[in-house]
């Protein structure tokens, strides 16, 4: 069985007629304490559902923005160990809002995928998103995650076609992440109506809620983009406010508050987003 | 030809994989693209017309087959086995890199893709593609990484020549892994249009597979080329391997042989204690996933990829091609490391004894051979896959070695 957080907190925002807003933050950016303290603040701010980045030295689908905060987490000692810790002290005090782990495959290899899966229940973790792991290799994590009980997220993308989608969709659970462009994280949208369409023909195909990423900065994209997506994702404008406001790239006093101004501007966009 | 029933020749199976090694670990918006792919190439594979092309512009524009040349003067030198080079030096544009270029080229006009990138870390790779991409009228892109940029400066005028965008990677190290992260980002905005042309036999499946069979040419003309020789095989064949295009190239046609022992040179760079002083992932690393595939990593504890190092641009890589981690762990081939120090020997002798200015990387197949060679029998033969020139490598070698460089 896998864990209800992430269903129950899409169906509580279908309720109130809205987007979930999905944050994405760089666990150990740009120090193990910081970004603590950034988590901890995220669902007051706004964040409906959180993505914690594990970082890692190639991030290969990340624009500059999320590459500059995983190297930050990296050169301030962060571990996916420590990344599971961080996740478990957050559900200490916080049993609802769900965490779903994003990154690459090689830190999940090395740790060992059967220890993970246990390591990452145990702290509290919802789902996971491996960038680099398609349909083609759910032998490798998916699988056993599944059979754990951790949703498997699953990203489809402008290029992922009719005839491949239900291959993709077969082992995914928790939401689908429909990843606006062919690109990498944190560049524009080109087409709003695009990704709208496509938001509608992949909920032809699944009952499973819809999530829209790579793209979306400000307020007003998630306002538009959230009429017709089940949740917005945002994460290189959440690393560059941090980036931002770091002086000598340690963090300074305004550092949680320059992302939890953003979260809170977010949310007002996807309250807006149907109203 | 019989294949064995146990043959060593078979993979990689339908997942792409060489055992547990290779694989395809792409992004989603990439994996469409992928299969595509692989399906353009088995149809390739099996029309006349487009192996016609591919042996036409061989041997008409790169110039196959390659000479198989007796080493005398080295033969000599080290006072053991007969010393053979297989010439791919002498190819156009002056390494083994365009026979997987033309291959590749000619797919990527099939796929009706408007648009070339590539990644190289010496510039081999980035001037054989810059090459192709000038003789087909197609723009390209070349990732470089800035440090490579700077040693292997020589190529970059030549891509640039050529016509290719060069653009240098200045992220990490600024070395050939950068590189391919760069080509790889690129890859998923512009997929639509755009071709990857890798020129290492690894990456996400089927390139390992592809770019093998396009420099299996190399290994096939030995083997014809050593029986015309010496009226049989060889006793040995050693190539240099960073991702190891020449070296799968030089093996894949051997590895039933059972009577040709196979030997691989990694970059030792500043020796295999040094931690991250070196790029033999397969000496010094353990199995992982990046940029595509399962195969041996320089990596640290946590699994995050480690730069490593080499004096060779080309060899300066943390990965390995996947078929080279499984031939490892089969014990079918040795893969040892030469440090840079043993590379500039071998590069110093090569030149003085027999006129030939290797690249860096083959010095490192060469040096292999200087340690090999010795302890074999008089009547035994020995091949080195002699996979690029050292034009290149000059400065930057004079540098090592103390000359005055500075333009007089």
């Amino acid at each position: 069985m896998a864990t209800h957080r992430i269903a129950a907190r899409f169906a509580h925002c279908a309720a109130e007629n809205r987007p979930a807003l999905v944050t994405f933050v760089m666990s150990g950016d740009p120090d193990p304490e910081t970004s603590a303290e950034i988590l901890a603040a995220l669902p007051e701010a706004g964040a409906d559902v959180i993505e914690l980045g594990m970082p890692f030295s190639d991030p290969m689908a990340d624009g500059p923005g999320i590459q500059l905060a995983g190297q930050r987490a990296l050169a301030a000692g962060q571990t996916l160990g420590r990344t599971l810790e961080q996740v478990a002290a957050f559900r200490r005090r916080d049993d609802a809002t769900p965490i779903v782990l994003m990154g690459y495959y090689n830190p999940i290899y090395i740790y060992g995928v059967e220890r993970f899966v246990a390591d990452a229940l145990a702290a509290g973790v919802d789902g996971l998103i491996v960038v680099d792991l398609p349909p083609e290799e759910d032998d490798e994590l998916c699988i056993p995650a599944l059979a754990a009980g951790l949703n498997f997220i699953r990203l489809t993308t402008p290029t992922t076609d009719d005839r491949r989608l239900p291959a993709v969709l077969k082992n995914t659970s928790g939401f689908v992440y429909y990843v606006s462009m062919n690109g990498i994280t944190g560049a524009a949208i080109k087409s709003r109506a695009a990704v709208g369409d496509a938001v509608k023909r992949i909920k032809s195909h699944t009952s499973l809620p819809v999530a829209v990423g790579f793209g979306i900065k400000t307020a007003e994209d998630a306002a538009i983009i959230g009429r017709d997506a089940d949740g917005v994702v945002v994460g290189t404008a959440l690393c560059v406010a941090l980036g931002d406001s770091l002086v000598d790239g340690k963090a300074a006093p305004g550092s949680v508050e320059a992302v939890l101004s953003r979260v809170r501007e977010l949310a007002r966009g996807t309250r807006q987003a149907r109203a | 030809m019989t294949t064995a029933f146990n043959s060593l020749r078979t993979g990689p199976d339908e997942q792409g994989r060489f055992g547990v090694f290779g694989g395809r670990f792409v992004a989603e918006t990439l994996m469409p693209l992928i299969l595509d792919l692989e399906a353009a190439y088995r149809a390739a594979r099996a029309d006349p017309a487009y192996l016609a092309e591919l042996d036409y512009l061989g041997k008409h524009y790169t110039g196959r087959p390659s000479p198989l040349y007796f080493a005398e003067r080295i033969t000599e030198h080290l006072g053991g086995a007969k010393v053979y080079f297989k010439r791919e030096e002498l190819n156009h544009t002056g390494s083994h890199k365009l026979n997987n270029c033309v291959g590749q080229i000619l797919l990527a006009r099939r796929m009706g893709k408007t648009r070339i990138i590539a990644e190289t870390g010496a510039g081999q790779h980035g001037v054989a593609t810059a090459t192709v991409c000038a003789r087909f009228g197609l723009p390209c892109t070349i990732f470089m990484g800035a440090t490579d940029v700077e040693r292997q400066w020589p190529n970059v005028l030549r891509m640039k020549m050529l016509g290719a965008e060069v653009r240098p990677v200045t992220a990490g190290a600024g070395t050939l892994k950068d590189a391919m992260n760069e080509a790889l980002r690129d890859w998923v905005t512009n997929v639509e249009t755009t071709y990857y042309l890798i020129g290492t036999a690894a990456g996400p499946h089927p390139y390992p597979e592809m770019v093998r069979d396009f420099q299996s040419v190399i290994g096939t003309e030995i083997k014809e080329q050593m029986l015309e020789a010496e009226g049989k095989l060889p006793d040995a064949v050693v190539a240099c391997v960073g991702g190891g295009s020449n070296a799968i190239g030089t093996f894949h046609p051997f590895l039933d042989d059972k009577s040709v022992k196979i030997y691989g040179a990694e970059a030792g760079g500043h020796g295999i204690d040094v931690e991250n002083g070196h790029a033999a992932s397969m000496t010094g690393g353990r199995p992982g996933v990046l940029h595509g595939n399962r195969t041996y990593l320089l990596q640290d504890k946590d699994g995050q990829i480690l730069e490593g190092h080499s004096i060779s641009a080309g060899l300066d890589y943390p990965g390995v091609g996947p078929e080279h981690a499984w031939l490892r762990d089969t014990g079918r081939v040795t893969y040892a490391p030469i440090t840079d120090n043993e590379a500039l020997e071998a590069f110093q002798l090569c030149t003085r004894l027999e006129g030939i200015i290797p690249a860096l990387e083959t010095a490192h197949g060469l040096s292999l051979v200087m340690k090999i060679a010795p302890t074999m029998g008089k009547d035994e033969t020995i091949v080195l896959c002699l996979s690029g020139r050292g034009d290149k490598d000059v400065e930057s070698v004079g540098r090592h070695l103390g000359f005055d460089v500075k333009r007089q």
